[in-house]
């Protein structure tokens, strides 16, 4: 057992380098707003220049065969340097790793390039207003035409749709079939005829979401990811990249933490043992999250159910961070800035990507092995 | 770079499972308790067989250490049974020893030695709770070597397993535990290392833990190089304690899941609720990311961030373990609160080292001063 880096240090250096000379002096214009969107997606076509948009893909789709230890190291570089948020991530981190499962060469030659450069950007189109923890219970429908498939119906909570350019997600391709069959993964343009979005402003305003109508929308059969009738499980293919380290990474947290204890530094009353705890607890943690990263890239297993422990830890060290930092603010906690706008994105973090319940339900069941929910 | 325990370190684990699992360890505990501490000493000279004393002892010294990551894979599984002891003291002695040694055997620590001898006449008026830990402590040499004799006669008994060693490093760790069973019975203050007598003996939460007050006898070692052997001795006492905290939080985990799944209520095993299944996850997420923490720590002996990577172990698996505790607790409902149930034994025992070895407070304090540059405010 050990933590030597130093074979990745030369990556990391470059990576460094590199951020160093690039990242803009004033943070970008929030990704939740037109503005904001558009330079981020200028920002993407920057690192895709340098190789740096999607590290860990092969080089032939604009990656540079990045290990996972490397690809860590570049997120610690990447977020330690202040660089700005990825609006591309849901592409990058939800699709891509579907793709890579499931999709065909075409679809990998066809879709990944625009992805890595930010030409195009991808907004995740699962939930629907009756099917949320319950994904199952979706009824939007993917109906056979000749070529390909007509979408009808609504998602919901769609992520960046506001502003992205192709969405994807599951539909109901069968319905007489069980609820988690006859369920087929499609991909579709949201600027397609027939598709309506209304962008839904999130708990600061802007409008990080939005709701999808769809009427007829024609989909053609290459657009297809898997088998029709597969859409279940490809979608919990997805479900297990988000919930592992890919959605977020440790290198998130541990600059966060960094920033945090530069902040108690900064502003605190030393007197304050009870918002010295939470501070030094947050960095324990975001260690701890880091250290995890590596033991998982260390393992030669599938990380599988386990990746819902993950999402658990993520998500509430997210919310207790940027807590913190705003009760070290005090009175100016309230005022935009940086720390309120990561408070704001955390406390989406419990609810995407599965609700924490539904994790905790996962670990119950499937890690633990304790009794299904409702079977005696 | 790989951050999983290595084959050979995963079997050691699972040996030391395996021969404890075999052992009884809960009548042993409970014999501890009550004053009988010898099937507790017959485990504690099989654990010694097993080599795992040694890892804390020098190989100069007849020991195969210092190897950390083996000693926090064994203490996790000493926590796992509740083996009843003054095991973290013992090892932290050990480093103590070791370091004192290794200052008076490369003559480093000479000068230190010589402010000692020259501020403590006394050298024959020494008092000691164990004619044998006496014998030993003064062991008759010039005062100049102290150090280097107290290593040289207690740390082969230490890895061996012959010698259970009692160490209060106050104002953290202020009393010796189980000093009534131990060989050797230490205590430093401040710059002194002291033979110290046994004094009050104070109930404990955990029975198994018998709390002794501690007067110091004379000094055989004193100077600036004692401060800096406690220091390191604290550090792997409480290193050892988190791992052993890992262990109780992991069994208290797995004896709740277990009756959870077949304690029947309303017509179905109580771990099919949602309320008891997220209660649970809760205490696996909190052990998930203590252990890394734990190893990290290990990984980092004799670098400079060893003592803040420690407290964040500390900190961190105090807490998984104690929420396994009031978890537990909570899960098996009356009977978890029951002396005769063994569950109990755990559940008191996460309490207790909670505190011990320094309170999750104190190691975040550290851990922040440490990340601020204020080395000494925590100290």
């Amino acid at each position: 057992m050990d933590l030597d880096l130093s074979s990745v240090e030369p990556f990391r250096a470059e990576v460094r380098d590199w951020l160093r000379a690039h990242v803009p002096a004033a943070p970008l214009p929030s990704l939740e707003t037109g503005e904001g969107f558009a330079a981020h997606r200028a920002w993407e076509r920057e690192l895709a220049a340098a190789r740096l948009s999607v590290v860990s893909w092969p080089a032939r789709y604009g990656g540079r065969d990045a290990t996972p230890l490397e690809w860590l190291v570049f997120e610690e570089e990447y977020y330690a340097a202040g660089a700005p948020g990825r609006v591309s991530q849901n592409g990058i981190n939800l699709l891509a790793p579907t793709l890579f499962k499931y999709g065909t060469p075409e679809q990998l030659d066809r879709v990944l390039p625009p992805m890595a450069s930010g030409e195009v950007i991808w907004a995740q189109a699962w939930s629907e207003p009756g099917a949320g923890s319950d994904l199952a219970a979706l009824r939007a429908t993917a109906t056979r035409v000749d070529g390909g498939w007509l979408l009808n119906g609504q998602k919901t909570w769609s992520s960046r749709a506001a502003f992205a350019d192709r969405g994807f997600g599951p539909f109901r391709s069968d319905p007489e079939a069980g609820r988690h069959r006859g369920l087929t993964y499609l991909m579709f343009p949201l600027d397609a005829e027939g598709l309506t979005r209304r962008p839904i402003g999130r708990l600061d305003g802007k409008p990080a979401f939005a709701e999808l109508f769809f009427d007829d929308v024609f989909v053609p059969d290459a657009d297809v990811v898997g088998e029709p009738g597969e859409g279940w499980k490809v979608a919990m293919g997805t479900t297990g990249s988000e919930r592992g380290l890919t959605l977020r990474s440790p290198g998130r947290f541990t600059a966060a933490a960094d920033r945090l204890v530069g902040l108690w530094r900064e502003r605190a009353d030393p007197a304050d043992t009870a918002l010295r705890d939470r501070v030094a607890d947050a960095w324990i943690k975001a260690r701890a999250y880091r250290l995890k990263g590596f033991e998982t890239v260390s393992r030669t297993e599938d990380v599988g159910a386990e990746s819902s422990v993950n999402k658990v830890f993520w998500s509430e060290l997210d919310v207790a961070l940027h807590e913190t930092a705003l009760d070290l603010l005090g009175p100016d906690g309230e005022l935009e800035g940086d720390w309120l706008e990561g408070y704001v994105f955390s406390l989406a973090g419990p609810i995407y990507a599965g609700t924490n319940e539904i994790q905790r339900n996962v670990i119950a069941e499937r890690v633990l092995g304790l009794p299904r929910e409702g079977k005696a | 770079m790989k951050f999983v325990l290595d084959a050979e370190q995963r079997l050691f684990g699972e040996t030391l499972n395996k021969l404890l699992a075999g052992a009884g360890t809960p009548g042993a505990v409970r014999a501890w308790a009550a004053g009988d501490p010898e099937p507790g000493r017959a485990l504690w000279r099989s654990l010694a067989e097993a080599g795992v004393f040694a890892l804390a002892v020098p190989e100069a010294a007849g020991g195969a250490g210092p190897l950390p990551v083996e000693l926090v894979t064994a203490f996790h599984e000493l926590g796992r049974h509740a083996v009843p002891g003054p095991l973290a003291e013992t090892v932290a002695a050990a480093e103590l020893l070791a370091r004192l040694g290794d200052g008076a055997g490369l003559g480093s620590g000479h000068e230190d030695f010589e402010d000692r001898a020259s501020g403590h006449e006394d050298s024959e008026d020494r008092a000691s709770g164990h004619e044998d830990s006496e014998d030993r402590a003064s062991g008759g040499g010039s005062s100049g070597d102290h150090g280097g004799e107290l290593a040289a006669a207690w740390l082969p008994r230490i890895a061996e397993g012959a010698a259970v060693v009692s160490l209060a490093l106050p104002p953290a760790v202020p009393y010796a535990l189980d000093a009534d069973a131990a060989d050797l019975v230490l205590v430093v203050d401040g710059d002194e290392l002291r033979a110290a007598v046994p004094g009050t003996v104070r109930t404990s939460l955990d029975p198994a833990r018998r709390l002794f007050s501690v007067e110091a006898g004379t000094a055989p070692v004193s100077g600036p190089a004692v401060r800096a052997a406690a220091g390191a001795a604290f550090d792997l006492g409480a290193l050892a304690c988190a791992a052993q905290l890992a262990g109780v939080g992991r069994r208290l985990l797995e004896v709740t899941v277990e009756y959870a799944g077949t304690r029947r209520q309303f017509g179905r095993p109580i771990g099919g609720f949602q309320a008891v299944k997220h209660q649970l996850a809760d205490v696996l997420v909190a052990l998930e990311y203590a252990r890394p923490l734990v190893h990290g720590a290990a990984l980092a002996y004799g670098s400079p961030d060893f003592s803040r990577d420690v407290s964040a172990a500390k900190a961190a698996a105090s807490d998984a373990a104690y929420a396994a505790a009031r978890t537990a607790l909570q899960v098996h409902g009356a009977i978890g609160y029951t002396d005769e149930y063994d569950p109990s034994l755990w559940i008191r025992k996460a309490r207790a080292l909670r505190s011990a070895w320094g309170s999750p407070a104190a190691h975040r304090a550290r851990v922040l001063s440490r990340l601020t540059g204020d080395r000494e405010s925590a100290e």
